[in-house]
């Protein structure tokens, strides 16, 4: 049991380091450095082109997308090559946020899928950051049900026409691309009827409406289909293969692993360091000691179920399903941080932005925390995960299973 | 980096596995349980046997001179068979303090009886009420010979000799404390089992009157060598409570697999796979905090005070949650004598209070923390 690099490791790790030390926009370090819990922006430029230009900068020297193929505009690294990679990256990793969903899901799906053509001329810009891709899943009618999505596809001559809307886009107001999941045939049970193509974001009748969030910020969008043609050689998969090509692209988003998840604890443990309670300083405080125990242990726990995923790639060996955790602890505790944390504030907790305690960093995690337990998958959906592919418990019971799609109610009440 | 137990270390866990598999099944921890014997004995000799209680005692001292690491894969096996003997006073803590502190005449007379089987230990450490703190300990030393009562000893009245923590000075520090070895053959002691949480592993109330004993290490030094032995014992139950909170979510796992109500298997209602899902994400979250403890432990690493607490917190918490739901989702069942579940809730809640509680430990990683910060 160590934590030393390899010999090859090491070499990797100092040729990474030495890169990033000169090549690196260092003049945002200080900023991307405090920017942990969710959000990141950039007071004196837009990070938008920051993060394009790093992106940029990487692929020509070879250093972005790692682990896709050269040819591809890869490197052709080995997993753990990719997590050093990370590790060195350290806050410039920051980024990279807007490139996660099409470097991790929508590239490996067009690597599986996509004509050979196709990804010879849309994967390197992918890679590059020149093009942006976002994924188009989630619906109205379909969150964690998925399948139950109802944007049609219907063919017509060599065209696909497409009609619909999706929500929870991250990113499609910047996207130049995505992958689109469709309904195309609404008589045979949900899982059968669809499809899966890649579109231009640009086309005529894609409309892309930023969603206001709970906490004030939109980070995700609404994309509204009104007649928009989509060539059947965009198509990824077989005519109603779509739910098997979109595990492809959930499967992918495994190779997170070694990406640390934030847990609001560093900010915590800093924050009560210093604070003044009424009766003394707050770290001495038995009940603000014990609160502070048990999420250290969970944060710790997290970082070393991390480390171990990082051997078993390290030797070259598949990670057990142990990460599956990270995202189920992190959310709910990052918002039990957040909410305690404002407690020790008393009644100024109430006060946000930037006359609040801390420039109101644990206001703003507070408002945030809700998402974090239900995007890319609600904390049930998780359990779930954990139960049924770890555990090896049977599957929900799904009433919906053998009916046609068109079949299936639409409404609870009324 | 390679933050995992290596090929030969998993060997011997699943050899240890098997064995207490062969010799320690549920009805052997039930014998004990019952109260026909304070102890398995014949498991306690096979243990010596396989070379398990000298696993990481010196090969100098009648040890197998493995390790540290070798010591946890086997731990975690004691917990997961529940394992009614008393390893972990002998093993963690008796022998851990000798190797620690014992003088070279110390070791060479307890160490190689330790390893062979011999010769059971236990650390005589509280008074009543109250968690490890120099101030708690009143038991008096005095030209050589101790006055005072310990309780509760884990293992007390099956041990052959005891390490005592005795008072030797009031000046109100650390240094007050010292250390000392009693033969607890030798006289001088009354013994007293008393009714605990976890049958499978007695308690004992000692009386030591104008009691024989030899200093363990030097006079004064008693507590910073204790509170050594502690975090090392705490990486090493922690393994054990790894262990157990497995086994206890395996036997949830599986009654939920097998249980048809409603028509169905419970495993397939929510309410019961969440509870299960929540109880995988403790033990993993122990495991992973463990295995930094072990990582700290073998390699005498100044990480280790702050390892052993977080481990020692993080396992703790999982066994109780991992126990108290095996018995939930098992309903009814899970609440007779007859079902094995409440072996693991009684093992969990004794160990979370065994090398002083949650709440002090909590206590104890804040501290070291804000040491680490502070440096």
């Amino acid at each position: 049991m160590n934590f030393d690099d390899t010999p090859q490791e090491a070499e990797f790790r100092a040729t990474a380091r030495a890169w990033i030390g000169a090549n690196a926009p260092k003049q945002y370090e200080e900023e991307l450095r405090k920017s942990s819990l969710g959000r990141t922006q950039l007071k004196n430029a837009n990070i938008l082109e920051v993060a394009k230009a790093w992106q940029k900068k990487k692929a020509d020297a070879g250093w972005a997308c790692l682990h896709w193929p050269k040819d591809y505009g890869g490197r052709g690294s080995s997993p753990i090559e990719r997590v050093i990679w990370q590790q060195e990256e350290g806050p410039f990793g920051q980024l990279s946020r807007m490139f996660i969903i099409g470097h991790g899901m929508c590239g490996p799906t067009m690597m599986a899928f996509a004509r050979e053509e196709h990804k010879r001329s849309y994967l390197p810009p992918l890679a590059s950051g020149e093009k942006v891709w976002c994924q188009l899943f989630s619906e109205p009618a379909g969150g964690s049900d998925v399948a139950g999505l109802r944007t049609r596809a219907e063919k017509d001559g060599d065209d696909w026409v497409v009609n619909g809307q999706k929500i929870w886009t991250s990113g499609a107001h910047y996207s130049d691309y995505g992958i689109l999941l469709t309904r195309t045939d609404p008589t045979v049970p949900k899982h059968k009827g669809l499809t899966m193509f890649f579109l231009d974001m640009k086309s005529p009748g894609v409309e892309v409406r930023p969603i206001k969030q709970a906490s004030g910020a939109s980070d995700f969008n609404e994309v509204y289909f009104t007649n928009v043609r989509i060539p059947d050689h965009q198509r990824l998969g077989e005519v109603g293969d779509g739910w098997n090509v979109s595990l492809t692209t959930l499967m992918n988003e495994r190779s997170a692993i070694g990406a640390a998840v934030s847990t609001g604890f560093p900010e915590l443990f800093e924050y009560c360091s210093s604070l003044m309670l009424d009766d003394g300083p707050a770290i001495e405080d038995r009940a603000v000691r014990s609160k502070l125990a048990s999420w250290a242990v969970k944060a710790s726990g997290l970082k070393y179920t991390s480390m171990r995923a990082i051997s078993a790639l390290s030797k070259g060996e598949r990670p057990g399903p142990e990460n599956s955790i990270g995202k189920l602890v992190a959310g709910s505790m990052i918002q039990d941080v957040a909410t305690y944390a404002l407690d020790l504030q008393g009644a100024g907790g109430v006060v946000s932005g930037e006359d609040a305690e801390l420039a109101g960093r644990f206001q703003a995690m507070l408002l945030r925390a809700p998402g974090t337990r239900v995007e890319g998958g609600t904390d049930e959906i998780m359990r779930n995960i954990i139960a049924e592919r770890v555990l090896g418990l049977p599957g929900d019971i799904r009433v919906d299973k053998d009916v046609p799609f068109n079949k299936i109610p639409t409404k609870g009440r009324g | 980096m390679n933050f995992d137990f290596s090929d030969d270390q998993k060997q011997l866990r699943d050899q240890a596995r098997k064995f207490l598999a062969e010799k320690c099944p549920p009805k052997a921890v039930r014998a004990v349980l019952d109260g026909k014997a304070p102890y398995d004995k014949e498991l306690w000799k096979g243990l010596a046997e396989m070379g398990f209680l000298g696993v990481a005692i010196p090969e100098d001292f009648g040890g197998a001179g493995a390790g540290h690491l070798e010591l946890c894969v086997i731990a975690e096996e004691m917990g997961r068979a529940n394992a009614p003997v008393p390893f972990s006073s002998t093993v963690y803590l008796v022998a851990e303090a000798l190797l620690i502190a014992g003088s070279d005449a110390q070791k060479k007379k307890w160490l190689p009886a330790i390893a062979s089987g011999e010769a059971i230990g236990t650390l005589a450490l509280f008074e009543g009420k109250g968690n490890p703190s120099p101030n708690n300990v009143k038991l008096a030393a005095a030209n050589g010979v101790l006055n005072g009562v310990k309780k509760p000893v884990a293992d007390g009245a099956i041990a052959d000799f005891a390490v005592v923590a005795a008072r030797t000075g009031s000046s109100g520090r650390d240094g007050d404390i010292s250390l000392f070895i009693v033969d607890l053959k030798d006289g001088g002691v009354e013994v007293k089992g008393l009714t605990n949480l976890d049958p499978t592993r007695g308690q004992a109330e000692i009386t030591f009157k104008d009691c024989k004993a030899e200093p363990l290490g030097a006079a004064g030094e008693g507590w910073s060598i204790l509170t050594q032995v502690l975090d090392r014992a705490a990486v090493l139950c922690a393994f054990e409570q790894v262990g157990g909170s497995d086994r206890a979510l395996e036997m949830g796992r599986d009654y939920a697999l097998d249980r048809i109500a409603f028509g169905r298997q419970i495993g397939s209602f929510q309410a019961v796979k969440h509870m299960l899902a929540d109880m995988y994400v403790s033990a993993t979250l122990a495991r992973s905090n463990s295995y930094y403890g072990a990582w700290a432990l073998s390699t005498n690493a100044a990480e280790l005070p702050e390892a052993a607490a977080a481990a020692r917190i993080s396992a703790t918490q999982a066994f109780q949650h991992c126990a108290k739901n095996n018995i939930q989702v098992h309903g009814g069942m899970g609440f007779t004598w007859e079902f094995d579940c409440h072996m693991y809730y009684r093992r969990a809640n004794a160990m979370a209070l065994g090398l002083g509680s949650l709440s002090y430990w909590e206590d104890q990683l804040i501290d070291r923390m804000r040491k680490k910060n502070a440096a």
